[in-house]
């Protein structure tokens, strides 16, 4: 009865006048910029299955934040890093002249595994050299500590790849031309539903995990009460470190799948770890669900605000909520107005 | 005499810049319970966090079962046997009761056979009948009874040699209070030692073996519980004075 009470409470918050009116005012903003451009409703909706795509990686990443955040209270600004490397590692590994005379589908997947186990040894690697020394340090440190860290990857990077865009196949055709699904009027890329798929699986995975496994209850447990944790003989450090390697893994994950639908880059990481930690934040930067769905929703509002206006001004929409959020509802969109979440 | 399962040689703690304690000394035998009474702030939960390892002393030596475990951190005393029910019972408030008790056995979790962890779990659900009917509830949901008896009975699963107790008895109504302590005195036959810190002197005094009385980070008095029941400062200032029969505390 209480649970049903609060959640009642939190949707009349969600939905205090304030916030309906500032929606209706963005719909008919929206709107009316479409209007201009003459966009029915397909367009719209075609709008938000393209921003729908990027928003799975946004969550992945925002995921791989919220596990960090969580279990060590480091917020990790080279999150984005590990989209990067996934990819790059990914398409490199599958270039490889050894590979060469592999079956193009099991070497994309040996490549992908591959990549994905070595970003999360960058992840174990970060974590014991930079954030376990500086372990009782403030928040503000280990935020200046990740942020170098992810510029002195992006470093190493752009040293081995260069600033050149690199391609990965598709994963449905195995080539550069990728498959495209037409529904009604709407378009939607082969490469999209391996997004989806591969994301849904791993959060279904990553669920069974933290719920039904000893493990996934020590690290929630780390999250919960971390004194207590240590007094049941759960190690905050080994924990720590199993956290940056599925955050890293996440992460690499979501490089590599977006790898075919995107031109992957030296310096892509910057903007996907901003992005996922704006998804975060819209989710309270605790809580996983909540992420997912931030991530999703930010994917859809930036593309219909890029789509109705100009295409260069996706990120402009991103940093909007971010402030937006902050400002009025640090707890996330299903938080609790007005209040800050402890650290 | 067998030496001392705890053997706590002058050690001196700080909590935040503040001595909190000055060259404490006690030891605890084996199938003991020893109680620390004495007012707040006098260092009690602190000498439960230095033994547990929260809070290593800055000086000083702590011997548990014949082994120098002074700057040993908690996750791996928790292996030796050395279990701590910490100061507001610091449970896994989003997380059910079941995960609670399972996770008091995660040092043991792996090496343990499932049917050895259901028969200690039947165990706990024996001394709390209470924590069986809301074994799938969150512990954060449960009243402060229950999560008193969930916090001991996670501790229980670990397997405990020592047990550290701090304030069982804190925002418990006298009657559950009585229940729970017969529970912690039944714990002494199944080879469990205790350390039970209170400010609830007269059911600590009841059920303990022996006792040592705290003042501002100073042993100032020790003894048998049944001398110190009788003695005159403790009651005078423990015990509420001339009033022996009714506790003071709820």
């Amino acid at each position: 009865m209480k649970q049903w009470v609060k959640r009642k409470d939190r949707i009349a918050a969600f939905l205090s006048w304030r916030v309906i009116l500032m929606l209706i005012l963005t719909a008919s903003l929206v709107l009316l910029l479409g209007a201009r451009k003459n966009f029915g409703w397909q367009q719209y909706v075609q709008l938000t299955l393209d921003g729908l795509r990027g928003g799975t990686i946004y969550a992945l990443i925002a995921l791989g934040f919220v596990t960090i955040y969580n279990i060590t209270g480091v917020i990790n600004f080279a999150q984005g890093a590990f989209a990067m490397l996934g990819a790059l590692l990914a398409i490199t590994i599958d270039d490889w002249a050894l590979l060469a005379a592999w079956p193009p589908a099991a070497r994309l997947f040996v490549a992908s595994l591959v990549a994905i186990v070595l970003t999360m040894l960058v992840g174990i690697l970060i974590e014991r050299l930079t954030i376990a020394p500086a372990r009782d340090a403030e928040p503000l440190t280990h935020i200046i500590i990740t942020v170098g860290v992810y510029i002195v990857i992006q470093g190493i990077a752009l040293i081995i790849w260069g600033t050149q865009p690199y391609t990965l196949p598709a994963f449905t055709t195995l080539a550069q031309r990728d498959v495209t699904i037409r529904l009604g009027g709407l378009i939607i890329k082969g490469q999209s539903f391996w997004i989806w798929g591969t994301t849904l699986v791993s959060m279904v995975l990553l669920y069974w995990f933290f719920e039904h496994t000893m493990l996934g209850r020590a690290l929630r447990a780390c999250a919960v009460n971390r004194t207590a944790a240590r007094l049941m003989g759960i190690s905050p450090s080994r924990m720590s470190l199993f956290a940056f390697a599925l955050a890293a893994a996440l992460g690499a994950l979501g490089g590599i799948v977006l790898a075919p639908a995107t031109r992957p880059t030296y310096d892509m990481g910057l903007s996907l770890g901003l992005k996922g930690f704006v998804a975060a934040v819209m989710g309270g930067m605790t809580n996983p669900g909540a992420a997912v769905v931030g991530g999703l929703l930010l994917g859809s509002i930036e593309n219909i605000g890029a789509g109705v206006t100009r295409a260069g001004f996706k990120d402009i929409f991103s940093f909007i909520i971010l402030i937006w959020i902050l400002l009025f509802r640090p707890s996330g969109l299903f938080g609790r107005p007005h209040t800050v979440e402890k650290v | 005499m067998a030496q001392p399962i705890l053997d706590i040689q002058a050690i001196t703690t700080c909590y935040g810049a503040i001595e909190a304690l000055h060259e404490v000394s006690l030891h605890v035998e084996t199938g003991e319970i020893v109680a620390l009474i004495g007012a707040n702030g006098a260092g009690k939960s602190t000498l439960l966090n230095s033994i547990s390892g929260l809070n290593p002393p800055r000086q000083g030596r702590i011997v548990f079962d014949g082994r120098d475990v002074t700057h040993l951190p908690p996750e791996e005393k928790v292996r030796l046997g050395v279990s701590h029910v910490p100061e507001h019972r610091q449970l896994f408030s989003t997380m059910t009761v079941w995960e609670n008790l399972m996770l008091g056995a995660y040092h043991r979790y792996r090496k343990t056979p499932k049917h050895q962890l259901d028969a200690d779990l039947q165990r706990v659900f024996r001394l709390f009948p209470r924590l069986e009917e809301r074994i799938s509830q969150l512990a954060g949901t449960l009243s402060g009874g229950e999560q008193q008896m969930l916090a001991i009975g996670r501790a229980l699963m670990a397997q405990p040699r020592l047990l550290l107790l701090d304030e069982p008895s804190l925002g418990l109504a006298p009657l559950l209070v009585k229940e729970l302590f017969q529970v912690i005195a039944s714990l002494r036959d199944q080879d469990v030692t205790i350390v039970l810190v209170e400010q609830n002197a007269r059911v600590a005094l009841d059920i303990a073996d022996r006792a040592y009385v705290l003042e501002t980070g100073r042993i100032v008095l020790e003894g048998m519980a049944a001398t110190l029941r009788t003695d005159p400062r403790i009651r005078a200032a423990y015990l509420g004075g001339h009033m022996p029969e009714t506790s003071k505390q709820t």
